[in-house]
């Protein structure tokens, strides 16, 4: 039975351009203070466009309606939880928010003086020594503007390192189970990628990273816990494996909610690793983004870090840029100031002991939820979970409803699916991460619906391959939006 | 919730955690603060920057920030949703997306752009990545005049991939790209010509005579801008083949640098080497209009190692917010806004010795004998003024860049003008 939803009625809303007509506006602009230049006589009339066609033209009520009409068209943690295996959605506390609007620091100028912009700088500075403290790590740099990003950061400081040595190496390793992103920025950093097969417990096979293990690596990419949730209680052996052959140890921090205060990779073997902002530390994904990925480094590394870097001389804070061996800037300015601020509210709100009571809350929910459902779903990899648990659709296929048509008919029950065929080892993977922010109440509610699905897929498959039914958009035909693809209005 | 799980306390959720890797003791950090501490720690921080008036640009402006643009992102429908995956449960963010992606078009005359990348700066390699898959060829030519930062992280890029990057320079008397320089070291290994307008001294650049010497070696053009207002005003860069730029102008506050929004929009046919995020249109199986994210062959998350980029979160809430500053000012109002900012920095610029002859828009370079110490004035009266430039270019150390915009009061222009003159 759905409990959570009912339907409400809901604004139909066409796009900005179809409710725009000559004339209407939503601006004022102050009265020019100086006299007005003639812009075919400042920039040559051959610089001068004679309008932006078909541009939008609205009222400001019109305005507030139709991106209030759009918003409510949307799911968001703010109405459920958003169970995203791996992306970590968990409350984004709103005075976050705030603190980011603070006008010094909202309206501080990258380039304006250092003595004049210290607050800015202190902001950095605090930030980057919690992060140290939280990995265990010796340096972080805060520059990177996503988790790719800081990927592509920490294997560009992995190429550096391995350049100063006189070899920049061939190849990275990455597991079968991880995220698409570190083959990607393999890719892009200019390494060949060689995937790892892991073992039959979901993790990482010491005998094969052994075989694979040679001076032609630079590094091996590994996620921790990796992508089913499951602990690599081995790494610290990789890592001794890797390390004999000079190769470094990449950690994606994409699942670090499962280890702050707990555990540090500084102190099993990781040499570099991004943290994605957005997802630990709370800030807000925003339909998809901005996040930021600062990257943390073992000391050999930090020679390398992006320029500049912030130190301390006398009693102010400073821009150091005189590092001869960086790999240069990997961002303009320094990085998502905005997203780091809202991630040192956080810290600071929970300090070091409510960081790690989130974490052991995040273990217990997502451990709550695979209990309430092991006896519906099949659990291919059944090693002990951290903060988020990964079921097969096994069962349910054999009725011909996969993992995809669960999440459509999670839908309906009013819940954000999970996440949907990831890892791809697992063969129609349900990725469930409840984080630590969801009450008891809203995880029955949850747990309820996936096993009310369960039965509805016994008596009712076909309920399940055509939901979602409730929602104001049916099942959306993504074939053809590729095929003929359409991605602006014309008139 | 531990009885059902059947064990005696959270602590045994993970003792099968090796003891070798447990931390065993607290964090060095202190404990949780209250909401009214923070508030307050923050305040004491911002204290500690300076909020006079500022006439810094180079890259990040001072524009006013219509009410609307932060009402809209604080609505948690907006700010608290991920990724569009689930497409039947995100149409106001895919809406919004399809929406930006058509005003982006609109403005820049471009036919296809993506949902955004992270900023400016990175938007830059991004594009020429596309522009080597396009062509497939290997070399890069970027003008002195394009932004200092974006070359430097364009120069990041170069170091892993086989690309090489190569500069060309500018007028010294017209501040504009030396496009004699350019015809004198473009090949037919050249995948992309990169200029910026208006370019990092404020000036305006002569896109289609760039693309006709890109286009007769058979490069693509890549146009950069920074300052997104000038396109309410200046004849959008048709002749380019790839159009990048900062979006920071459009409602977004200087926030030290970040977070931004990046835009990357081309031509149609090169559509499937775009690297991003991309919303289409389509209609769902009861035949109603729907968007959903489209064209994700390309992406890291299908593509892996394979990916024409590996960017995966964007900037999607700072590109709403550009969207509804974009509707806010719409058709007229982002005209009348440019012609503000023109009119500001004309009447600086026509006050002070011009470095560059060529037209500019809301920035102007100035020449000054001591930059440093015309700063350390301004200082004094409480105004932030003007980038030293010797700082990216020693050929200019005497001269500082000056931004005015519709923020910029005539009083503050005057002090700034009785300093330097």
């Amino acid at each position: 039975m759905i409990r959570k939803v009912r339907n409400h009625l809901n604004p139909e809303e066409g796009l900005v351009f179809e409710i725009s007509s000559p004339g209407k506006k939503a601006y004022q602009l102050p009265d020019l203070d100086v006299p007005a230049v003639d812009p075919a006589q400042a920039l040559g009339p051959a610089n001068v466009r004679r309008e932006i066609e078909h541009f939008p033209e609205i009222s400001e009520v019109e305005t507030i309606r139709h991106f209030t009409r759009l918003s409510a068209q949307n799911y968001a943690i703010d109405f459920g939880c958003y169970p995203l295996g791996s992306c970590t959605m968990k409350y984004n506390p709103r005075v976050n928010e705030l603190v980011a609007r603070t006008e010094g620091l909202a309206w501080a100028h990258p380039y304006q003086p250092e003595a004049l912009a210290q607050g800015c700088l202190e902001v950095i500075d605090v930030l980057e020594r919690y992060l140290c403290e939280v990995t265990g790590m010796d340096a972080v740099s805060l520059q990177p503007a996503a988790g790719a990003h800081g990927e592509w950061t920490g294997i560009m400081l992995v190429r550096a390192l391995h350049e100063s040595r006189g070899n920049p190496r061939k190849k990275i390793l990455v597991p079968d189970s991880a995220h698409g992103t570190n083959p990607a920025t393999a890719a892009m950093c200019g390494y060949d990628v060689e995937s790892i097969k892991s073992n039959d417990r979901g993790l990482i096979d010491l005998e094969a990273v052994a075989r694979a293990a040679n001076e032609d690596v630079a590094a091996m990419m590994i996620t921790n816990p990796n992508t089913l949730g499951i602990f690599e209680e081995n790494i610290d052996k990789a890592a001794a494996i890797l390390h004999e052959k000079g190769a470094m140890v990449y950690m994606d921090g994409a699942n670090m909610n499962a280890l702050v205060g707990i555990s540090r990779p500084g102190d099993f073997g990781v040499d570099v690793m991004h943290l994605n902002l957005h997802k630990t530390f709370s800030t807000p994904h925003g339909g998809g983004g901005p996040g930021a990925g600062p990257v943390a480094v073992r000391s050999h590394l930090e020679p390398f870090l992006p320029i500049p870097r912030v130190k301390r001389n006398g009693a102010a804070l400073a821009f150091d840029y005189d590092r001869p061996q960086s790999i240069g800037k990997v961002r303009a300015f320094y990085g998502n100031f905005g997203v780091l601020v809202r991630a040192l509210a956080y810290t600071l709100a929970h300090g070091g002991p409510g960081l790690r009571n989130a974490t052991m809350d995040a273990i217990l929910n997502a451990n709550y939820v695979r209990t309430r459902l092991q006896d519906y779903y099949d659990m291919p990899y059944d090693s002990p979970s951290m903060h988020e648990c990964v079921f097969s659709d096994d069962r349910q296929s054999a009725k011909g409803v996969k993992t995809g048509d669960i999440a459509k008919r999670l839908i309906d029950y009013g819940f954000h699916p999970y996440t949907v065929s990831f890892p791809l080892i697992v063969h129609g993977a349900l990725m469930i991460e409840p984080t630590e922010t969801e009450p008891k109440q809203e995880l029955d509610l949850l747990a309820d619906a996936l096993i009310d699905i369960a039965r509805e897929i016994d008596d009712d498959p076909n309920l399940v391959k055509t939901a979602p039914h409730g929602t104001r958009v049916s099942r959306v035909d993504e074939v053809t939006a590729a095929r003929k693809p359409i991605l602006r209005w014309r008139p | 919730m531990l009885d059902a799980i059947g064990v005696p306390n959270i602590e045994s959720l993970f003792e099968h955690l090796p003891e070798r890797v447990l931390l065993g003791r607290p964090l060095d950090i202190p404990p949780g603060k209250s909401e009214y501490d923070i508030v307050d720690y923050f305040r004491a921080l911002g204290e500690k920057n300076a909020t006079w008036p500022s006439f810094l640009g180079a890259g990040v402006y001072r524009h006013y920030r219509p009410v609307m643009c932060d009402v809209v992102v604080s609505r948690g429908e907006f700010l608290t949703s991920y990724t569009p995956y689930q497409a039947e449960m995100s149409q106001g963010t895919l809406t919004a997306i399809f929406e930006f992606q058509t005003m982006i078009c609109q403005l820049t005359g471009m036919d296809v752009a993506n949902a955004s990348m992270y900023d400016g700066s990175t938007a830059v390699p991004e594009a020429a990545l596309m522009a080597m898959r396009v062509t497939q060829r290997d070399s890069i030519l970027i003008s002195r005049a394009v932004h200092p930062e974006y070359r430097e992280v364009l120069a990041t890029s170069a170091r892993s991939r086989d690309m090489k990057t190569g500069e060309f320079g500018y007028g010294t008397e017209s501040g504009v790209s030396d496009l004699e320089d350019l015809a004198s070291k473009i090949s037919d290994q050249t995948a992309a010509v990169i200029i910026q307008t208006p370019n990092f001294f404020g000036c305006v650049e002569n896109v289609k005579a760039a693309a006709e010497i890109a286009h007769r070696h058979g490069a693509l053009l890549v146009v950069v801008f920074a300052e997104a207002v000038s396109l309410g005003l200046l004849e959008p860069p048709r002749d380019a083949d790839i159009v990048c730029g900062e979006l920071q102008s459009f409602a977004i506050s200087p926030s030290f640098g970040g977070p931004f929004a990046g835009v990357l929009a081309a031509k149609e046919k090169y559509l499937r080497q775009m690297p991003g995020r991309l919303v289409g249109e389509t209609k769902d199986s009861r035949g109603n209009r729907a968007f959903c994210l489209t064209l994700s062959t390309r992406e890291q998350h299908i593509r892996r190692e394979k990916a024409t980029s590996n960017i995966c979160t964007n900037q999607a809430l700072i590109a709403l917010m550009a969207t509804v500053f974009m509707t806010v000012y719409g058709k007229e109002g982002l005209r009348e806004l440019a012609g503000q900012n023109l009119a500001k920095a004309h009447y600086l610029g026509a006050a002070l010795p011009r470095r560059f002859s060529s037209p500019y828009f809301n920035e102007v370079v100035v020449r000054n004998t001591d930059p440093a110490a015309a700063n350390r004035a301004l200082a004094g009266r409480k105004i932030i003024g003007g980038l030293e430039l010797g700082r990216f270019y020693p050929e200019l150390s005497d001269c500082l860049l000056l931004c005015a915009t519709e923020m910029s009061k005539k009083a503050d222009i005057d002090q700034v003008v009785e300093v330097l003159r």
